[in-house]
């Protein structure tokens, strides 16, 4: 099935609660399918075509506050509509899950893939100190299991994580494994998993309130203050990535998503030729892999990063390594993707030394 | 054993369902399979294109510059990709609507008449099916009761009377390329 396909398979297999989504190419099929596979004839789980971007980001924003599993999905210029209620959703500390199936932009752009979505989703977005959870998938299997895995995060961090996906993994087709259906949570659940949630107050137990205004400045450094402590954890915690090829490497090519899997298949090409190109793969964008690129900065000669964007995550390559070896970036820009040969080309390019021949 | 397609014509010749029934085919016979369509304004009327990728290992890019088997369905698609076929590669082409034929002599080059042999048989839904019989008549990659699977897999299940004229459709692709 295609990866945007698996999205909604995986959503109503983990025992979402609600999708409230608009539909804009490429991801389009999100919606399209759970409006086919009608979950809220099975497990209950509500999906609802809303009046815009902006009125679905804040329903997730309401959802998640009643603790419910609930997430939207869009593709660049809807994100962008919904940075306002993403900055919301991550000041109220709530989990919740979005997905971007990334296209060409600036502005409309074009509806073919892109990777230039990197420094609004890793560096922010919308207003405030926060940080997003960011997976990048590069294959369909991924792209279901990141759904589980974003909502698990998301709940065990009272944040918001990101599903940072392109055109190419979105409309692809491949063979995938979906997990197994479970039940969504029952209300008590909910209540015990969540007892911030405001899901109507029992005589018991006092208000939860749920706001994100704090006027006072010194109250809301410590709710700052909370937030960056729980940001560390998470670095600390949760960094992902894959590698490939490293142990032997001369050169590093860093890439992440479906052009990751272009990048492997240069590298095959490569090792074919004798030259020992490896493969760094950041799974979570952020956290970033930092520690494990400084590792290998000081085994390889230089690195390439491809992306395609105009160079973005080079930046935090850059970091990582202190620039203690050459960085180059390759990308193609509006919905271009490179092939594996003209990968090869641009690394040649940036090292001839590298070519034996 | 990994087999790289592209196959490419005008949007509304059936060239991404029928990319669909070979991957589904594929999955059928437990390889591994990618299907990459060009996903653009082409699905609406222009050129529309997809690369499937068959392979008993683990695929890593499903973006390619050179393939095993080049199917092209019209002019354009002839023009852009016959130069991409690997050496030793199969080019197969429909003489319909193409004034320039390919010139390479390092390749397999099959000229099938696909449009006529729907003619004959009376429907011309069945086009991108004899298509597919030539490209599984070509390599031996696929069994043609993984194909019959596929179908099944792919097509709703309204559709499913019409599996036998679509073999029958394929076996007549097969036929043309012997």
């Amino acid at each position: 099935m295609k990866g945007n396909e698996a999205i909604a398979h995986a959503a109503i297999r983990y025992g979402a609660d609600g999708y409230f989504g608009y539909p804009i190419t490429p991801q389009s099929e999100v919606l399209e399918t759970l409006e086919e596979l009608m979950p809220w004839e099975t497990t209950g789980m509500v999906v609802l075509q809303a009046e815009s971007e902006v009125a679905a980001i804040n329903m997730v924003y309401g959802g998640a506050a009643c603790g419910k599993a609930v997430f939207t999905s869009s593709s660049s210029p809807g994100v962008s509509l919904k940075q306002e209620g993403i900055s919301y959703i991550a000041a109220g500390e709530l989990p919740a899950l979005i997905i971007n199936v990334m296209r060409g932009g600036p502005g409309l752009g074009t509806i073919q893939p892109s990777q230039a979505d990197y420094f609004q989703t890793t560096k922010g977005g919308g207003h405030g100190d926060y940080r997003l959870i960011t997976l990048a998938p590069s294959s369909v299997q991924e792209m279901a299991d990141f759904v589980g895995l974003g909502f698990d995060l998301a709940f065990k961090y009272r944040t918001p994580s990101i599903i940072l996906a392109d055109g190419i993994v979105g409309q692809m087709m491949e063979k995938v494994v979906l997990p197994p259906q479970r039940p969504r949570r029952t209300d008590e659940e909910i209540a015990r998993q969540c007892p911030w949630a405001v899901t109507g107050k029992p005589a018991s137990r006092k208000r939860n309130v749920m706001t994100t205004l704090e006027l006072e400045p010194a109250a809301m450094e410590v709710i700052n203050n909370r937030l960056q402590e729980k940001y560390k954890l998470i670095e600390e915690n949760e960094v992902r990535y894959q590698t490939y090829d490293t142990d032997d490497a001369e050169y590093l090519i860093v890439a992440f998503g479906s052009i990751a899997r272009i990048c492997q298949k240069a590298i095959e090409e490569a090792r074919e030729q004798g030259i020992k190109i490896g493969l760094l793969r950041p799974i979570t964008l952020w956290p970033f892999p930092k520690d494990e690129i400084d590792r290998l900065s000081h085994k390889v000669k230089g690195i390439l990063v491809v992306e395609i964007n105009a160079g973005q995550m080079i930046e935090d390559v850059r970091l990582s390594c202190h620039d203690r070896i050459p960085v180059y970036h390759f990308g193609r820009l509006g919905g271009m993707i490179p092939d594996p040969q003209e990968v090869l080309d641009a690394f040649f390019n940036h090292f001839p030394e590298a070519n034996k021949q | 054993m990994k087999t790289e397609i592209i196959i490419a014509g005008f949007g509304g010749q059936g060239v991404l369902s029928m990319g669909k029934i070979l991957a589904y085919a594929a999955l059928m016979n437990d390889l591994e399979v990618t299907w990459m369509p060009a996903y653009g304004p082409e699905q609406r009327g222009g050129t529309a294109n997809v690369t499937v990728i068959l392979s008993d290992k683990q695929i890593s890019s499903p973006v390619l510059n050179r393939y095993d088997i080049v199917v092209a369905l019209n002019q354009q698609s002839l023009d852009k990709f016959e130069s991409k076929v690997k050496t030793g590669g199969v080019l197969i082409y429909d003489a319909y609507g193409i004034h320039r034929a390919p010139t390479r002599t390092d390749i397999t080059v099959k000229k099938i008449p696909a449009m006529d042999v729907c003619l004959e048989m009376g429907n011309t839904k069945i086009y991108n099916m004899v298509v597919l019989g030539a490209v599984l008549g070509m390599r031996d990659m696929l069994p043609l009761d993984a194909v019959t699977r596929g179908l099944k897999k792919t097509l709703p299940e309204r559709h499913h009377h019409l599996i036998p004229l679509n073999e029958e459709a394929i076996k007549r692709g097969m036929e043309l390329v012997k």
